[in-house]
């Protein structure tokens, strides 16, 4: 482990014994939420970044959660002592969101009215909801309001929706490889995704739990889908090319191509760690997502509340959420004379660049990220 | 540092004004303004490093190439749009002047001129001039479209731009006689006409 680790760290559990009621009008009596803090927050609370989520992602972050693991949380590239997200000067918190299958109150989790999992009863979430629940676990905190506001792809939407839905709790919003709306192919593909698992024999029309078994296949199929898709055709192309696992083709439909080995591995490996109802539920935040839509599709006038300063990132070889996107975030926030700036970064990666290391990407976010101040902060680490 | 060009600029800018930076570099003139005159600004830069500039400075800067437009600015959307010893760099000259005057209610344009005697005394000497303006050679340089005062001019009458003010100077001092001879920067307020 680096010294530049958070290190060891334990998940914690926020309880909300208060009915919550969704955008789809379904009303939770209460729910959980797992989540994870690095850092100190300050006397003032003032000092505290919130981290959205993505599609696969979840509360652990940065970190370990034994000294016997070798992979650490899902942005610790990102979020450290000495990191781009500094934890020697912020206090960091990331929660698995409402609908997850890492600890929060998901479809797999127990429902206590019926004695089950809720399986296909769990109601499906917004990404403005997932924000609603957040903004409790940071009143459970004693947090009025964030410093910064980060998330990337879908944690990208969140981060959007903290700014025009709580513009006093967000000092300012880091939006990364996101986009205010999926288009019509982005939604394509989740609906593949989506029948993958649906038509897996094993789903069970969502209560596989009750019968012992997973749609594995399903759930393997939409992430290669989706894998795909994070990735550039270069990336591929100069990763696997035309590779053949056996240096000869074989005349058959078995793995012969490196990338088809790679992709079931993702597949595979996804499919065992992940919830097939959880993934069908956060593709669908993500196709619902479109706050332009309740006001005459005009982004500018939904973004009309929005006060928080803004960095907007997007990078050139991500066709999924591609820089033409970000491009009319910008262009909204700029129509309400809202402190942006706006960085398109070079990168070969598609869609993962923002999980991935890069020079000049992280040098953007540390010196974002240095020049927030907050309190009496002035700018020091605090060690 | 208080460069006498930026004070010029700052002259033709109203307190509080809404201001956008082409070309803004390393976020330095429009940090001079919003110090000088509490603008509410922004920067339009191409190259990653001076974008960190920007960001470092606290400095709003929009990360794209102009000369493909300025699409993610309104109509109209600013007071004033400033293109600061760039118009010679790029490569859609008309372009890029009809879109800050499709953005902004003025435009604000400053130029290198080609026509500086001193420009004109190394091309009589056989040699394409060197200077603080140019300091490229002819085989290195970013510039494409070099004009002199007079040329700029003719463009903006032909292209119905009104040049409402202009100041030209000679190394930072005001130039009055034979401007086009003995300056070495413009100045140009323009609207659309």
């Amino acid at each position: 482990m680096h010294n530049d680790s958070v290190g060891i760290v334990t998940p914690q559990v926020a309880r909300f014994d208060v009915p919550f009621t969704l955008a789809s009008g379904v009303t939770l009596p209460g729910f959980e939420l797992v989540f994870e803090t690095y850092g100190i927050l300050n006397a003032t609370a003032s000092n505290a970044v919130l981290i959205c989520h993505a599609l696969s992602g979840n509360h652990h972050v940065a970190g370990f959660h034994a000294a016997t693991e070798s992979v650490p949380g899902w942005w610790d590239n990102m979020i450290g002592p000495g990191k781009p997200i500094d934890t020697r000067r912020f206090y960091v918190i990331c929660c698995n969101n409402l609908g997850g299958c890492h600890g929060s109150t998901g479809p797999s989790s127990f429902n206590p009215s019926t004695g089950k999992p809720f399986g296909s009863s769990f109601p499906l979430v917004t990404v403005e909801d997932w924000v609603r629940t957040q903004a409790m676990l940071a009143d459970h905190l004693g947090i009025e309001c964030f410093a910064a506001v980060v998330g990337g792809s879908l944690g990208g939407m969140q981060v959007l929706a903290w700014s025009y839905l709580f513009p006093d709790r967000i000092n300012h919003a880091l939006v990364i490889a996101a986009a205010s709306k999926l288009t019509a192919q982005n939604i394509g593909f989740n609906d593949v995704a989506r029948q993958a698992i649906l038509s897996d024999p094993d789903f069970h029309g969502g209560d596989y739990y009750q019968y012992g078994v997973v749609p594995a296949r399903g759930l393997k199929l939409a992430r290669m889908l989706g894998h795909i898709t994070y990735l550039s055709d270069d990336v591929m192309g100069s990763r696997f090319g035309r590779l053949l696992q056996n240096g000869g083709i074989s005349f058959g439909f078995g793995v012969e191509f490196e990338v088809e080995s790679y992709l079931r591995y993702q597949g595979e490996k996804f499919s065992s760690i992940f919830d097939a109802n959880t993934y069908l539920l956060m593709t669908r935040a993500l196709d619902y997502f479109d706050p332009a839509h309740l006001h005459g599709n005009d982004l500018s006038l939904a973004f009309s509340r929005v006060r928080a300063r803004t960095l907007v990132v997007s990078f050139t070889s991500d066709w999924r959420f591609s820089p033409e996107r970000s491009r009319e975030i910008v262009k909204a926030l700029l129509d309400n004379r809202v402190d942006v700036s706006y960085a398109e970064i070079t990168a070969d990666y598609g869609h993962d660049a923002f999980l991935l290391e890069d020079p000049h990407y992280h040098a953007l976010i540390r010196i974002y990220m240095q020049h927030i101040t907050f309190g009496n902060d002035d700018g020091t680490p605090g060690l | 540092m208080e460069r006498r060009d930026y004070k010029t600029i700052a002259t033709w800018i109203e307190n509080g004004g809404k201001v956008l930076d082409l070309g803004c570099g390393d976020g330095s003139l429009l940090n001079y303004l919003i110090e000088t005159k509490e603008v509410k600004g922004y920067g339009v830069e191409i190259d990653d490093t001076k974008i960190l500039a920007c960001i470092e400075r606290g400095v709003n800067v929009i990360q794209v190439d102009m000369e493909a437009g300025l699409s993610v600015f309104e109509s109209n959307s600013f007071d004033y749009v400033i293109l600061s010893q760039t118009l010679q760099a790029m490569r859609h000259t008309e372009g890029i002047v009809a879109e800050m005057l499709r953005v902004g209610r003025e435009a604000i344009v400053t130029l290198p001129n080609f026509g500086y005697w001193l420009n004109r005394w190394q091309l009589l000497t056989g040699h394409m001039p060197m200077s603080k303006e140019f300091p490229y050679h002819w085989y290195d340089t970013p510039n494409v479209h070099f004009c002199t005062l007079d040329d700029f001019e003719e463009f903006c009458m032909e292209k119905k731009i009104r040049i409402a003010e202009k100041r030209i100077l000679q190394h930072g001092r005001q130039v009055r006689f034979f401007p086009n001879l003995f300056g070495n920067l413009a100045l140009y307020r323009v609207e659309r006409g």
